[in-house]
């Protein structure tokens, strides 16, 4: 039998409360794409953070090409030629891509910039990213930083790459484009571990799958000799059905709009135009899918309605009311709530309670509040309502939401909103990074706010999602709006409206 | 044998005491062996420092007369570091609180009767307008606030300085750099037996229960907590970061403003170069430590002041060198701090 390239024999690791692990063997054969499957803590980011050397496994060993080591530290790691694109992105923000990426490769104390610059433009070309390697991490959005990750971590020689979720912030073309360079990889002789808990990628592009569920292996496949179904029961423990009924509009012109956007014109951090004359209307109950991959303005045009962000050009009316460049909590006030993307960057107060950030965007509501105080009981019950109306796992509502799971978190954002009820809601790519049913939920919960008549806008980068949901979807590029699909619409043309030159 | 550290779950009150009683108790022990080095007796040292501080009516009363302008600093500083926004200025800003009580006691034309509410409120001014700068720098141009603020403590004791080798020195003083006694009507009056200067002490208590009704119970108080957790959660739920920063800016600055004013009005009756001590500075660490509580910062804050006190008492009765007595406020503080790491995790033996 030919030695695996890695073998983790008997990992296991327990966090307070919670065992991440319980005695995992993993293998990954030498030029295999190898998916890790499971729903959301399962404890596939923990065992690949173990082997990547972030986290050390409370038992267990690990052999690398038969001989037993010691990863005591991604250094360590990378010395074995093991790279890792992460799923929570771990960039320093202040810095640029290259020094992030200089950071994490040159040893030597002097760091050639234009010899790193150069190799980071090397890659990104190899592989159709379009990243300035002299931009702060803080100016990219979400989409770009994965790949800024994904150039981390194939800077160097690696003959195993590790890959968690990273399909999550890329559409469906960029994901065949990946998968195809993967596949490239693969046949070089290169050996990949794909963390994903999307059961067509597994299927797609891996030799072996192994499975995990609660820390533990549930099992070892190939694609070829499993079904879907069964795949699911492993993954799952039981059968999820995904049912979404939808009715669809066919535009309702007749009422007053909820939102009318007029050739507007936003800047974004870099003082660059992010948003050059976007136009759109939005009717009551409707969903308005914004497609488009990460960094073509969904972030601000998401800001400039909800009153964060300037507004260079151009009108916003909600209800009929002029509220442009209008502050935040006035744009509130007329029933406006937003579901920022990337809950932990820009949604969720760690250290402050679950009431606490209920609160935030709802402590003006004069149901509990009076002029310059909060009346914390008065929305106790509120809260405790929300905490199981849309099933919060929490042991309190005091429970700091640093202890809250992702699944969870998005949640709390989402109750977040329902305090009031809302006539628009802003959703940003509400559902990455959570499991199967979290996502059901989101979901369910959307078209229930849409059969109430609220106006909805989504702005996704998961195609599959703005497909089953959108009554009408816009797609931007560059700022403009690239393309409107109304009714029926097949993702190939939304991707290749998303991908093509916008019109002028 | 293998020694874990895991991160703590949940922290009760009680693992919260335990480790910090711990890890006072390491540092005296410490210290302990400090005073063995200098040929003395520890537990002898310890029992006159102990005697000194809290053994007698006097010893206690010092220890309210220092904590008064820690625990004012220190209020307002921990209002500041709620939101995150680090005033490291407290003692420039105390400073010229002190300058403009004395403006109003001895150069201005305030009638005898309003002169102790005016030297307040002008050295709350004082503090304020000192801290407005860092804010509004910070504010309006992203300028970091530790260093203007730090920066400013020493343009504060420049400015100190001209003012009594100047201006105000006084007459008869023998060409000191300090100025004339103020007059007995701009004095604070005192508890007797003592040096604490009480209406100065009040208004400490008052302002401890205002900034805690501001904390729990107040709009405010629930943005600002926000602000220092998630700036840009608190950004896009509507906070207006622009003037809460420079508001808990003011409000740190003009606490140590009446800090100022007690020291001038009530311990010494006169400006002088060593108006403070570095209160300003002491009042960091309470601040830190309290958090959003300000009845923490308050306790933080009187035993912070014990260990002034307990540090002068080992200068004057133990004859110890006036460095070992910092060595000895550092080391605890040092103590402190470093277990504020083992709040957070548990230390778990492994006998394999």
């Amino acid at each position: 039998m030919v030695e695996p390239i890695i073998r983790m024999e008997k990992i296991s690791k327990r966090f307070p409360n919670v065992v991440a692990l319980d005695n995992v063997d993993f293998s990954l054969m030498k030029g295999e794409i190898h998916a890790l499957l499971g729903e959301n803590g399962a404890g596939k980011t923990t065992l690949m953070k173990i082997l990547f050397g972030m986290l050390k496994p409370d038992t267990g060993t690990i052999y690398i090409n038969g001989k037993k080591v010691k990863i005591k530290s991604p250094k360590d790691a990378i010395q074995y030629k093991i790279g890792m694109v992460h799923q929570h992105f771990m960039l320093v923000d202040s810095l640029t891509v290259l020094e992030n990426v200089a950071l994490s490769h040159e040893n030597k104390p002097i760091v050639d910039h234009d010899k790193v610059e150069k190799r980071i433009k090397e890659i990104s070309e190899r592989y159709g990213f379009f990243i300035d390697p002299r931009s702060k991490i803080w100016q990219l959005s979400v989409g770009e930083q994965q790949k800024v990750e994904i150039i981390k971590a194939l800077y160097g020689d690696v003959d195993i790459l590790i890959l968690d979720e990273p399909t999550s912030v890329l559409t469906p073309i960029e994901t065949e484009e990946l998968f195809k360079a993967l596949k490239v990889m693969r046949n070089q002789g290169k050996s990949i571990i794909f963390i994903t808990h999307k059961l067509d990628e597994a299927i797609n592009i891996s030799d072996r799958i192994t499975v995990l569920r609660k820390g533990k292996v549930v099992g070892v496949v190939k694609p070829s000799e499993i079904t879907k179904a069964d795949l699911v029961k492993m993954m799952v423990g039981r059968e999820v059905i995904e049912t979404v009924n939808k009715d669809k509009l066919t535009n309702n012109l007749s009422g007053e709009p909820i939102a009318e956007v007029e050739n507007l014109v936003v800047l974004n951090d870099r003082g660059l135009v992010a948003l050059n004359g976007v136009s759109f209307v939005l009717y009551p109950g409707e969903i308005l899918g914004i497609a488009g991959v990460a960094g073509n303005g969904q972030r601000e045009l998401a800001e400039a309605l909800i009153g964060a962000r300037k507004v260079s050009r151009g009108k916003i009316k909600i209800l009929g009311i002029d509220i442009t460049n209008k502050k935040t909590k006035d744009i509130i006030k007329l029933g406006v709530s937003y579901v920022p993307e990337d809950r932990i960057r820009f949604g969720i107060l760690p250290n402050l309670s679950v009431a606490e950030n209920l609160l935030i965007t709802n402590y003006e509501d004069p149901r509990f509040s009076k002029r310059i105080t909060i009346n914390y009981s008065s929305f106790k019950n509120v809260a405790l309502n929300l905490i199981k109306e849309f099933n919060i796992v929490t042991s309190s509502i005091q429970t700091p939401a640093k202890f809250l799971s992702g699944g969870n978190l998005q949640k709390l954002l989402i109750a977040r909103s329902a305090v009031k009820e809302p006539k628009l809601i802003i959703v940003s790519n509400p559902t990455t990074g959570l499991d199967v049913a979290s996502v059901a939920m989101v979901h369910e919960w959307l078209i229930k706010m849409k059969k109430k008549n609220v106006g909805i806008i989504l702005i996704s980068e998961d195609l599959e999602e703005i497909i089953k949901l959108s009554d009408r979807i816009i797609v931007l590029k560059e700022g403009k709006v690239a393309g409107n699909f109304v009714g029926e619409a097949k993702i190939t043309e939304v991707a290749t409206a998303m991908t093509t030159k916008a019109p002028t | 044998m293998k020694v874990i550290l895991e991160k703590r779950a949940q922290v009760s009150k009680y693992e919260l005491v335990a480790v910090r009683v711990a890890s006072i108790v390491l540092a005296l022990f410490s210290v302990g062996l400090l005073f063995i080095f200098s040929g003395i007796d520890p537990f002898y040292a310890y029992s006159v420092i102990l005697a000194g501080v809290f053994g007698n009516a006097y010893g206690i009363s010092e220890v309210i007369v220092k904590a008064i302008p820690i625990g004012l600093c220190a209020l307002g500083l921990s209002v500041a570091y709620t939101a995150k926004v680090l005033n490291i200025g407290s003692d420039g800003q105390l400073i010229m609180g002190a300058i403009f009580a004395t403006w109003i006691a001895l150069f201005s034309n305030v009638p005898p009767a309003l002169i102790l509410p005016s030297m307040f409120l002008a050295g709350f001014i004082g503090g304020l307008a000192w801290a407005a700068i860092p804010a509004f720098l910070r504010s309006k141009y992203n300028v970091n606030e530790v260093i203007v603020s730090l920066m400013m403590n020493y343009i504060s004791l420049k400015v100190l300085d001209y003012l009594l080798y100047g201006p105000w020195r006084g007459h008869g003083v023998f060409n000191y750099p300090i100025t004339d006694e103020f007059p007995m009507f701009a004095r604070l009056p005192l508890i007797p037996g003592t040096r604490i200067h009480y209406p100065t002490l009040i208004l400490l208590i008052l302002l401890t229960f205002l900034i805690l009704f501001i904390m729990n119970r107040t709009k405010f108080g629930l943005e600002i907590k926000a602000m220092g957790d998630n700036l840009e959660a608190a950004r896009i739920s509507g906070i207006d970061i622009f003037r809460n920063s420079l508001i808990v800016m003011l409000i740190s600055g003009g606490l140590a403003g009446i800090a100022g004013v007690g020291e001038v009005a009530g311990i010494q009756y006169r400006l002088i170069r060593n108006i403070s001590p570095g209160y300003g500075y002491s009042a960091i660490i309470p601040a830190w430590i309290g958090g959003f509580n300000p009845i923490i910062v308050l306790v933080a804050s009187l035993f912070v002041s014990s260990l002034f006190v307990g540090g002068n008492v080992a200068k004057v009765s133990l004859g110890l060198s006036y460095g070992l007595v910092n060595v000895f406020n550092g080391v605890i503080l040092l103590f402190l701090i470093s277990s504020e790491y083992l709040v957070g995790y548990r230390v778990r033996i492994e006998w394999m």
